[in-house]
């Protein structure tokens, strides 16, 4: 790929129109199918949905209906109630959230700066340093951190499970915030440096305020990767009163006595769903274009 | 003396992170290692056993039983997700109103955990309850409810139909921006010397979107090998332990059997699989696109 095609690439943010010379007819047939995928991959929820609002008995239904024959909200108290309480449940995942996001955010903005703005021996070595985690799988290193973190009383803490939701987005976080960085003119922080401000300042006060959207973004995927994850959740956290979200719904699956409660399992399913689309909808913006400076240079 | 206050600046900006991967990556693979070499138990104790866990591991008929599974897994479902996502992607590239509202549905699975989709594709699949199967009879596709789990080979189909609804979206994303992303000026070219649509997908989209092809590549292949949730929630390693995957039978062995020093020889070994596998994809990554 020659550099000139670089350039554009980089500069062209509005997509070639590469339908423009297709006949109504296939504009037409295009949108269809694009509709019908879409209305395929939308009907799991849809139906989970429904199946949450249905009676409990009829939840469990065999043959199942496709709609509610009335609709009720026993199963979302069901949940509201399962154990210690959804709250203690959802608490939980938030708290670990947001020390997930906040560690990520304070060691992966200033790595990308270092990276984007200094040249020294060995940069690289250390920048696939910092990639290691997407070498190293978190699930080979449970064993050790759990040994580790059960020694200095990080085992069912939040704290502990946050740092491992951070590991995960430590790569994409710290490579974001690198071509964030880049994306930042030069000659900004060389003006702020002849009006006087240390490099501290061209850090925090110049780069930092125009790269906030990556910032975040981070935090958004932070966010959704630690509300998510389920398996070092599942070994870290052992007492009941810990549990995120995932492993509660997991444990409601397990139900009682074999028998699946599956009215409330969708209505916890459905809960569960609910933050991640909430982002996803009201800022897609920072989500997508998140995802995409960070993986496609 | 200029340079090395830059040096050292940088250094300083990188520190934070760097202290991170060491402490939280670097350092517990150093004693995931060490434990590799441990009869360590979950309950503590354990004394250096030497390769003793490596040679168990290459007689661990189940071991092998659950890495073949792992593979299997990640050759069936990578070419569906990296054919279908590009397929998608040529289908919803052009940035019209109604086709990128699809490409924003067909990417929402994505941002739903993998724990929670596979709790709802268990229900969807269930041979009682499941819309899945209901859908698939009131259609005419199948006969009779389907029971998914008890073969494995039904239950791998079962899984893989799950995962690919879940992230077949991230593949799509990527592919349209790259798409995209193709200068103007070589589809046009292109269009004036009379490339047909196919011609051009082959010709232009294809090659200029390798590298992002390769990445997800990568990214997809590299999650499959890695897969615990989806099997752990839809199948519990059955029918008869055949849906074991490597990441599954390591926590199986450290965290249900409590063999601490033989979970971590296994995890060794898995980790030695994904940067093999990891490197080579990154090299050729670097070789095709040189830019």
């Amino acid at each position: 790929m020659s550099d000139a095609v670089i350039a554009q690439r980089r500069v062209r943010a509005a997509p070639a129109s590469q339908a423009t010379e297709a006949g109504a007819p296939i504009r037409y047939l295009v949108g269809a199918v694009a509709v019908f995928i879409a209305a395929l991959m939308l009907a799991p929820i849809v139906l989970s949905f429904f199946a949450s609002i249905k009676t409990t008995a009829d939840a469990s239904a065999s043959p199942p209906t496709y709609l509610p024959r009335a609709l009720s909200l026993e199963n979302y108290v069901k949940i509201f109630n399962y154990q210690a309480g959804l709250w203690s449940y959802v608490s939980n995942s938030l708290m670990v959230a947001i020390y997930a996001i906040l560690i990520v955010v304070v060691i992966a903005v200033p790595a990308g700066y270092g990276l984007a703005r200094f040249r020294f021996r060995g940069k690289e070595v250390l920048f696939l340093l910092l990639l290691l985690p997407l070498m190293i799988p978190y699930q080979a290193l449970l064993t050790p951190l759990y040994l580790d973190f059960a020694k200095v009383g990080l085992a069912n803490s939040q704290f502990g499970l946050a740092i491992i939701h951070a590991m995960l987005q430590v790569p994409f976080s710290v490579y974001l915030m690198r071509n964030n960085f880049e994306g930042v003119p030069r000659e900004l922080e060389e003006a702020a440096v002849i009006d006087g401000a240390g490099s501290f300042q061209c850090f925090s006060r110049v780069a930092l305020p125009l790269v906030l959207p990556g910032v975040v973004t981070i935090a958004l995927f932070a966010f959704i990767t630690s509300w998510n994850e389920l398996l070092a959740a599942l070994i870290l956290m052992n007492k009941e009163t810990e549990f995120t979200v995932p492993i509660m719904l997991v444990s409601v699956r397990t139900g009682h006595f074999g028998a699946v409660d599956w009215g409330a399992l969708q209505a916890g399913i459905i809960i569960s769903i609910i933050p991640c689309v909430a982002i996803y909808v009201f800022l897609q913006k920072y989500y997508v274009s998140g995802l995409l400076s960070g993986a496609v240079k | 003396m200029r340079m090395r206050n830059k040096e050292l600046a940088g250094l300083l900006y990188m520190a934070p992170a760097l202290l991170f991967v060491l402490a939280f990556v670097l350092i517990p693979f150093g004693q995931l290692i060490y434990t590799s070499f441990t009869s360590a138990s979950l309950l503590g104790g354990g004394s250096w056993v030497g390769w003793a866990n490596y040679e168990r591991i290459w007689h661990d008929s189940n071991f092998w039983k659950a890495l073949g599974f792992t593979v299997k897994y990640t050759v069936y479902i990578t070419p569906i997700l990296m054919i279908g996502g590009y397929l998608l992607a040529l289908l919803t590239a052009t940035n019209r109103p109604i086709l990128q509202f699809a490409r924003g549905v067909i990417f929402l699975p994505v941002v739903i955990g993998l724990g929670t989709s596979s709790l709802l594709w268990f229900w969807l699949f269930d041979q009682q309850v499941g819309l899945f199967d209901k859908a698939l009879v009131d259609l005419h596709i199948a006969q009779d409810m389907i029971v998914w789990f008890s073969s494995a080979d039904w239950a791998l189909w079962a899984v893989i139909i799950s995962v690919v609804w879940k992230v077949i979206g991230f593949g799509m994303i990527l592919f349209v921006a790259s798409i995209q992303g193709v200068s103007r000026d070589v589809t046009e070219a292109s269009l004036i010397d009379g490339a047909t649509y196919w011609q051009r997908v082959t010709h232009i989209y294809l090659p200029l979107t390798s590298r992002t092809i390769l990445l997800v590549t990568l990214i997809s292949a590299i999650g499959s090998m890695l897969a615990f949730e989806q099997l752990y929630i839809m199948t519990g390693g059955g029918p008869r332990g055949l849906t074991f995957t490597s990441v599954y039978w390591i926590y199986q062995s450290s965290f249900i059997k409590f063999q601490l020093g033989y979970g971590s020889a296994l995890s060794v070994i898995l980790t030695a699989i994904i940067m093999v596998g990891a490197a080579i994809q990154i090299t050729l990554t670097a070789r095709r696109s040189p830019a």
